[in-house]
């Protein structure tokens, strides 16, 4: 019995909610590693069009919430994130053609791409300010949980219980759904076949007379998609803040390089790597040693390896340390 | 017109802010030359750290983007050497601290050496699992109960180790050292990384270095700040009570406060001018030395470079301790000049990517094109807020006094900073790529 209270307590606490932010962050990795495999470089700007997307989509949240539209137990959010990915399309293709097309003219370096992406995100960053303000916002609505703690206690007559919340299915059917639906795209579709050719070997895919504009644009699209789904994602999950979305471009870029910039495969493994590394380490363990060990040898203190502040701290260790004993990430990346 | 007479005019034109800001209040001036000398002061630390960017990202083209957390490490500098020490803080934790530090260091000195000279295989993996895992139940176990005993100690005002009670001007340079050590350890693991992937472990660096500090309240109070920190100059009040003092700002046909006020502030800009200045003259001759030369060779040809004998990682990693101690002393002369440390309000994009501005807007590679970026563009952060907000109220006339949108825009005008900086980042690149004063 108490075996199973500590699965269920770690199922709980860390399985769950690491399953989720891992989803999460595997979906921004991925558009962070299409970037950098079509466009060769780091996105800087990436978490701040995230930010955007998510402000677009709240703003037509409270829209359809005013006029009474919902979406019965789920978020009404869903509903509003076509709108969301639509403008978050129609930011990023204005900000290729002002901004980006220019220095592709000029085969700039990865570094200058780099530079101007700081740009953007400066811009992209000050836009979401001026229009929705700095201040936290939730707007998640509808039914709460899947599965109450209460009501899992009851059922299986266990001390611990086990919630689900909405948000955290939501999250990780939308994620399985958006990751089969990109990976038929690149690997079925000729537009996807061409952006791999693309990627892999540049000047072959000219020759090949695929047209590098247009490759170029069909990753925008999608790279918005996906950064427009994972926001909106983790603010239905936790809150939408413009600060936190700047932050959340360090677990990403963590994710995209453990798995191997310019790799899928990489992104989505990097994401749920690096999700579960911040939550077991910033998890308080006493709670499931002390049904695992012995009633008196029970651990006195939270057993807490490291406090929950330090969770970026724990997805640059790792970066880090993949960095330096496999230098191109796990799944093998490519290098500019 | 040569290009002398074109840059100093450059320059002229920023000093020229800097006195309209003092003399007239039209427009977004305030005619306060207090409010200058804020500016101005502020504006001689940018410059400062935009020296040490420019150090590693013109002389060696390092994407440092962990100034942020260098700085930082300045501020921390100023608590550890200024502060008057905690009583009872050293005997209550101090060794026990030292011992869990030393501890831990043995164990990753142990881990790399059994990474170094064990051979590969399962055997080797557990082995360097097990010493780390050893090594931190150890390093906790000493660490632990001498952080709660510091931290007993007054937790209302100190609760912290407490400083050397040194002058607080020695602080600077200890920044700059402590600055140094931090750069030596991240420059050895994260050098030889290649160019995005060093932008982004920087980053990452700078983040833990804050989130170190923040928790690590027995260090530097964490988020509770530590203020009333010692200064350089005489305090305001003194002065006014001083009538020597009173009677020679009357002598200007200055009150009191307003005397005082500007002496202080007068007295911090002549410490930092003079920093500045011999910083400058530094990063000039080392321009020009043999060594500068090297460097820039080694940036725009790294394989030539290597060719000929240069030892790149070597140099790569010399610069960087430089740029990073540059932006460590800046750091603390921040903090001495804000007379606290505030952990809470250390933001990438204000202290890492601002710079960052500072340097590319000014001109990349050359010191002066540096320090007038950090000047102007420094300028502009404090002042775009006024700015737009005029902008505003002109674009919004026809819509009336009580539009939502003119107060919501109003209200979020202070957000324009950001974008404003984002949009001369990308016009400077893309219209004048290598700055106001190119490097030559």
């Amino acid at each position: 019995m108490d075996f199973l209270n500590a699965i269920v307590a770690l199922t709980n606490f860390v399985m769950i909610p690491a399953v989720a932010y891992g989803s999460q962050l595997a979906l921004g990795a991925l558009g962070v590693t299409l970037i950098y495999s079509i466009l060769r470089f780091s996105n800087f700007a990436h978490g701040d069009t995230m930010a955007f997307g998510t402000m677009i989509t709240i703003l037509v949240t409270w829209d359809f919430q005013s006029r009474g539209i919902g979406f019965g137990p789920l978020p009404t959010a869903l509903l509003a994130l076509p709108l969301g990915i639509v403008a978050t399309m129609a930011l990023m293709l204005i900000t290729d053609r002002t901004v980006y097309r220019f220095y592709r003219a000029q085969k700039a370096k990865p570094v200058v791409f780099v530079m101007v992406s700081l740009g953007v995100m400066f811009m992209m960053n000050g836009l979401v300010r001026l229009i929705i303000g700095t201040e936290d916002q939730r707007f998640t609505d509808g039914e709460r949980f899947i599965i109450k703690a209460r009501v899992f206690k009851e059922m299986t007559g266990l001390r611990e219980g086990l919630a689900i919340k909405t948000t955290q299915g939501i999250t990780v059917v939308t994620a399985i759904v958006v990751v089969a639906l990109l990976f038929w795209f690149l690997n079925k579709t000729r537009t996807g076949k061409s952006m791999r050719a693309y990627s892999d070997n540049e000047d072959l895919a000219l020759l090949s007379g695929i047209n590098p504009e247009r490759v170029v644009m069909y990753t925008w699209l999608i790279v918005a998609t996906l950064a427009t789904i994972a926001g909106v994602l983790y603010g239905l999950d936790k809150s939408f803040k413009p600060f936190t979305y700047f932050q959340l471009l360090l677990p990403i870029f963590a994710a995209a390089i453990v798995g191997g910039l310019g790799s899928p495969q990489g992104a989505i493994a990097g994401g749920f790597i690096i999700a579960f590394s911040e939550v077991t380490i910033t998890y308080a363990w006493k709670k499931v040693l002390g049904y695992l060990m012995p009633e008196n040898m029970g651990p006195d203190g939270l057993v807490q390896l490291l406090s929950t502040d330090y969770k970026f701290a724990v997805s640059f260790a790792i970066l880090i340390i993949v960095l330096l004993f496999k230098p191109t990430g796990l799944f093998k990346g490519k290098s500019v | 017109m040569t290009d002398t007479i074109k840059h100093s005019l450059m320059f002229a034109a920023v000093a020229l802010l800097f006195l309209l800001e003092g003399l007239t209040d039209w427009s977004f001036f305030s005619g306060s030359w207090n409010s200058s000398l804020v500016i101005l002061n502020m504006g001689l630390i940018s410059a400062i750290m935009a020296l040490g960017v420019n150090l590693q990202w013109g002389f060696a083209g390092l994407f440092n983007v962990g100034v942020m957390g260098f700085t930082a490490l300045g501020g921390l500098a100023v608590v550890l050497t200024a502060t008057p020490p905690t009583p009872g803080a050293w005997s209550a934790g101090g060794p026990g601290i030292i011992m869990a530090m030393v501890m831990g260091a043995l164990t990753v000195v142990a881990a790399v050496a059994a990474t170094r000279f064990l051979p590969r295989g399962g055997l080797r993996a557990l082995l360097i699992l097990l010493i780390l895992a050893v090594g931190f139940v150890i390093y906790r176990a000493l660490f632990d109960p001498s952080v709660e005993a510091i931290e007993a100690i007054n937790p209302a005002l100190e609760g912290n180790i407490g400083g050397l009670g040194w002058p607080v001007i020695l602080s600077w340079p200890v920044g700059g050292l402590l600055a140094a050590g931090a750069a030596w350890l991240i420059g050895k693991t994260a050098l030889g990384l290649r160019s995005d992937y060093l932008a982004i472990a920087t980053l990452g660096i700078a983040e833990i270095i804050i989130a170190v500090l923040k928790n690590e309240d027995w260090l530097s109070r964490g988020v509770k700040n530590v203020v009333g920190l010692p200064r350089p100059v005489p305090f305001e009040v003194d002065l006014q009570n001083d009538p020597a003092y009173v009677e020679w700002f009357a002598g200007f046909g200055l009150d009191p406060v307003l005397g005082s006020t500007l002496y202080v502030k007068l007295g911090y800009t002549l410490l930092f001018t003079l920093v500045l200045l011999v910083l400058l003259w530094m990063s000039q001759m080392a321009l020009k030395s043999p060594w500068g030369r090297m460097m820039r060779a080694i940036r725009d040809n790294e394989v030539a470079a290597r060719a000929m004998g240069k030892n790149v990682t070597k140099r790569h990693l010399q610069i960087f301790v430089l740029g990073s101690a540059i932006c460590g002393i800046a750091g603390a002369m921040m903090t001495t000049l804000d007379g606290q440390l505030t952990l809470g309000t250390y933001n990438p994009l204000r202290f890492t990517f601002l710079i960052w501005v500072m340097v590319i807007v000014g001109g990349s590679g050359n010191n002066f094109g540096a320090v007038l970026g950090g000047f102007l563009i420094w300028f502009l952060w404090i002042k775009v807020e006024p700015m737009s907000l005029e902008l505003i109220t002109l674009l919004t006339s026809g819509l009336g006094e009580d539009s939502g949108l003119r107060a919501h825009l109003m209200e979020n005008a202070a957000h324009m900073r950001l974008l404003t900086m984002g949009l001369i980042l990308l016009l400077v690149l893309r219209f004048s790529p290598r700055g106001l004063i190119p490097e030559k």
